[in-house]
Parts: structure tokens; sequence; C-alpha cells
């Protein structure tokens, strides 16, 4: 099967939509080719704006253009849009809610060779922590593109998580994108495993390697950080008694202290988190960095046998 | 000159419902309120394209105030322009009130965007610009910047901004007064030479006396005529003009008046 990164998927998203949105404007901070906001520069010149290496003030500019009736999409890397632009993201887009929308492409460590300077492992923590805003991590190229329509449709700030890694399709047929609604992608009831972006696809090779030893594990894609679908957590607490989460994020603050939160609030039941483990990440290939972080489907069913007390 | 005499006797009543405002609210900022007032009477009551019946008209011009701590001096303009009552004036940092410490756009009429953590405002007015290009829309953004807030960077990637993409219908005002909260500009970080550094970056920069209503029309028409190039009104100005004893008194940057001095600072502005 061929796979497609997100961020691909947000480019071609964007420059598909332009057409039938003429509101849309594109901004970007001297990473079009990577972001993949070229292909929407190509097709639409007028309406797409190079703002260097300034990030702070492409969210700025973001706000006046959006303060004025347009849709402006800022996009850059993940680990620029939020901490080198937060107070920008805070002040001039979420307090005001401004209908700015931020694609934020090369999120988590599967950015890879870059190393730790260039991998946003705090992101998540950090925009579902601002009121207005909208936090989606789609899991694949399917979720990218409804994403993007979604966010558009959203009259207000939307938050993109988007990656580097070309990542497998998760959907076989068309499906439901609904912001604040989860996807469960496969039932069960022995416990349940919660994620997001890429790790939904290690979720789903997890349930079924557990599969194969008699527990049978509900996944959830919790494709929308913010708002939570609480009642999708609830209810996994209440009918499955086990949580794990899985993100390619900090254990700190991400979904899975959201997960928790709601879990502790409403039905305390054990949650474990699958994450990056309070540290930065470092150089590597993309996949030698999910092994020694964590992050695979194996790290994952290790986690449910160790909440099911069978390890 | 019967329009500037009363533009004059119009920005006096902006400094004394600055001083009613902030002294009925506790606190605020007066100091860069009262240096600035003269500019803002200029643009809403002569200047700037406007229809408070219509605070959402697309083809209003726009103000963005940059340096946001001088909420009262904007407030006051939009209330006497007719956004709000000027009764309302009087609820400025009082719980529940429309009149938040720093504007907010969401919760008052008139104010285009939400400002307080300085840097921002020209990015933003960018923004407003750049859109008023896309829509061939003939209106101007207006913003005005501290000089100390020149001290932050993203002032500087805005700058570049305005004039890489030739934004010649946006119109900056620099309140130059000199003074910042922990001191004179100078000696805290200075920004000299401040009007060489805007021509550096592009701008068509202009000087002149901030408190002289008669300079600041004129430098606005001359601005409207500059093509392709966004442009800066250095405003030489004194913080806290129009109360002696604010007059170039940093101690006045963010302190509200108390009754005794409420009542002198209204009797210099009767």
């Amino acid at each position: 099967m061929k796979k497609i990164a997100t961020r691909e998927a947000y480019g071609e998203a964007l420059a598909e939509l332009g057409t039938e949105y003429p509101d849309i404007v594109v901004l970007d901070a001297d990473l079009a080719k990577s972001t993949k906001t070229i292909d929407f520069a190509k097709k639409f010149p007028n309406r797409f704006f190079d703002m260097g290496v300034a990030e702070a003030n492409m969210l700025g500019t973001g706000a006046g253009l959006a303060a004025s009736g347009k849709i402006p999409f800022c996009s850059t890397f993940a680990v620029f849009a939020v901490g080198r632009a937060f107070d920008q993201l805070r002040n001039s887009v979420c307090y005001p809610m401004l209908n700015v929308k931020i694609g934020a492409s090369h999120a988590g460590i599967s950015v890879g060779e870059d190393g730790a300077s260039h991998q946003s492992v705090e992101d998540i923590a950090l925009t579902r922590a601002l009121p207005n805003l909208t936090v989606i991590v789609p899991a694949d190229a399917a979720e990218t593109k409804k994403a993007v329509l979604e966010a558009i449709k959203i009259k207000g700030p939307v938050y993109l998580r988007l990656g580097r890694l070309a990542v497998p399709a998760l959907h076989e047929n068309d499906f439901v994108f609904e912001p604040g609604k989860a996807i469960t992608m496969r039932e069960g009831s022995s416990a349940t495993i919660i994620a997001a972006g890429l790790m939904v696809a290690e979720a789903l090779a997890a349930a079924g390697e557990l599969a194969n030893e008699g527990l049978e594990v509900r996944v959830v894609n919790m494709h929308t950080i913010k708002p939570l679908d609480a009642e999708a957590v609830i209810k996994a607490a209440q009918e499955t008694k086990a949580i794990v989460t899985a993100e390619e994020h900090s254990i700190i603050g991400g979904l899975g202290s959201a997960v928790a939160e709601v879990v502790c609030e409403h039905c305390p039941v054990p949650v474990y988190r699958v994450g990056i483990k309070d540290s930065f990440g470092e150089s590597g290939a993309p996949s030698d960095l999910l092994q020694k972080f964590g992050l695979t489907s194996r790290h994952i069913a290790d986690a449910v046998r160790k909440i099911k007390g069978l390890k | 000159m019967e329009a500037i005499s009363w533009l004059e006797r119009k920005a006096r009543e902006i400094r004394r419902d600055i001083i009613s405002m902030t002294a009925a609210a506790g606190s605020g900022h007066p100091g860069g309120s009262l240096s600035s007032a003269d500019i803002v009477t200029a643009l809403y009551f002569q200047i700037m394209r406007l229809d408070p019946e219509k605070p959402d008209w697309p083809d209003r011009d726009r103000f963005v105030l940059s340096k946001g701590h001088a909420a009262p001096v904007l407030y006051s303009a939009l209330a006497e322009r007719g956004f709000f009552q000027t009764s309302e004036l009087l609820t400025l940092r009082k719980l529940g009130s429309r009149l938040q410490g720093h504007p907010d756009m969401k919760s008052l009429p008139g104010v285009e965007m939400s400002t307080g953590s300085l840097g921002q405002g020209l990015a933003v007015a960018n923004g407003m610009a750049l859109a008023g290009k896309l829509d061939y829309r003939d209106y101007r953004v207006f913003v005005l910047l501290g000089d100390g807030e020149n001290q932050e960077g993203m002032i500087w990637e805005a700058a570049m901004a305005s004039a890489h993409y030739k934004l010649d219908n946006l119109t900056a005002f620099l309140d130059h007064n000199g003074l910042q909260i922990d001191g004179p500009v100078r000696e805290v970080m200075s920004v000299e030479p401040v009007a060489d550094k805007w021509k550096a970056f592009g701008w068509d920069v202009q000087i002149i006396d901030g408190h002289d209503l008669s300079q600041i029309l004129t430098a606005v028409e001359k601005a409207k005529e500059v093509k392709g190039r966004p442009q800066m009104i250095v405003a030489e100005t004194i913080k806290g003009k129009g109360v002696s004893f604010m007059e170039n008194n940093v101690d006045w940057h963010g302190k509200a008046p108390n009754p005794q001095e409420t009542e002198k600072a209204l009797a210099e502005l009767a």
C-alpha cells in the first residue's frame, strides 16, 4: 500500500479547496516545499504569501487577514508555529478568536534526522491549553483532507498537527470525520487504546497482536485533542475498564494527559500513557527513533498487557 | 483653521476622558495615552473613513493600537465618535466591563484588534492591508506604535514585510515620547536613530510634531500620496502631554491619578 505523509495531503487539500473557497490565503515561513503549501502557491500565486523566516510575523499577519474576512492557513514546522510564535498564537489569534488556521507540519520525532531542535514533542500540551483553539491530529492522508475542509468550516482558530513521515491509509471506505468526535477503529472490551496521529496505525497493529492472545482491545482514534470527545473516553473507561493512550508527543500534557483528566473526574480506571517520556528527541531514521522512544505497536501492546496484569 | 481649533478642543476632551477614566479605574496608563491623544483625535475625527453605526463596514479605514496599554485614548475616541456611550468610559478595567485593561476586539465595537502584548500590532495591520489589496478595497490601515515597542524584534519582522509587499495603504505613527516604564528609552535600550532605521527598512518616513494637529493632517495627506511603500510618521511627542505634572515624567507611564491630582489635571485641561 502506498504511504502518504499528512503534510502531503495538507498541501493537496489546500490546492484543491482553493478554487471553491476564494477567501483561503496561505502563508508560509520559508518552508513551502516542506510543508507542501508550494502546491497552493503554484496554483494561486496571488493568494500565497511567503513571510520569510519570521514565524511570529506570519501568525500576526494571519490575524490581520482573518480580521478582514480571509481564511489564512499559516504553515511552518510545529516546533516553530507553537514554540516561536506562541505569544502571537495566544494573543493575536486565540484571544480574539480569529479565523486563523495553523498547518503545523513536521510534528513529533518522526521528523527524523534533523534532530531535537526540529522535533516538536510539546505542541499538543501548549495548544490544548489555549482557549478557543481547536486541535486536530489527523492519522492519515484521508483524515487530513477532511480535517482541512472541517477547519475551513470552523469559525475560529484551528491547529492542524501534521507529520513529515509517510503513513499508511487507515480507512478502506469513506468515513465521517467530525471534529470533536472520535472514531472507533476497532471494537473490543478488554481494554481501550486511545491514539492519535501516526500512533493510530501502531495501535491497530497492537490490537491485532493482542487479539492473537485472546485480548479484544478497542481502538479509538482521537483525532481531535480539543475539544476532546469526553463521551468516548468515559464510555471506554466504563466498558473496558482500562485505557492505554498512544501519541507521538511527550506524555506530559498531551493526549494521554487529556484522557487521564477526563477519566479521573468521571470514571477512574487505570490509564497508561505511551509517549515520549519527558525528553527531547535526537537525530536518526524515523523508524529507529520510533523504536528508541517507545512509540511502536510492541510498546503499546506491552502497555496493554501490563495494565491487564498480564506482564 | 477653524477645523484645527475644533480638533484641538476635541483632543482636550479626550485628554479629560483619559484622566477621568484612569482615575475611576484606579490604574491604567495615562502617560502614553496623553502623548498620543492628538494623533488619535486627528485619525478618528478627521482622517479615517468610519461609520459608528456600522463598525464592521468592509470599506472602513482601520486603526490598530499596537501599543495596547494606551487603551484609554482609543476608548475615549471611540466613545466620543459615537461607537458607544461616553458614560461607559468610567467602567474601564472594572469587572464585567467591555473596556478591558487592554483592548479586546471581541467585546467592544470599533476595536479593530486585541492588543496588549507589544510588538504584534504592525503584523496585524499588514494582514489587514494585504487583505485590502487582495479585495481591491481602497481602505487605509493606520497603526500606532510606541517607541519602546520598537525594541520588540517582531516589529522589524513586520516592517520588512510591509515594505516587501509594498503596502502603500498602510500608515504607521510612532509615538516618540522617549520614555518607557523603566526610564528613558535611550537609557533602557536605545532605538535611535529610529527614523533612519525605518528608512533603511524601506519605509517612507516623515518626522513631525505629534502635538500639532495641522502637521498631523498634512503628514497623512502626504503619506497618502506615497506609492509602493508603507509610510512611517515619527511623531515627536511628550509623555503625559497636557497635564503639567505628568509631562515627561516616567512615573506616569502606568499609574492613575489620585483625587487631588485628578482635580488638578482636569482643571489644567478645562
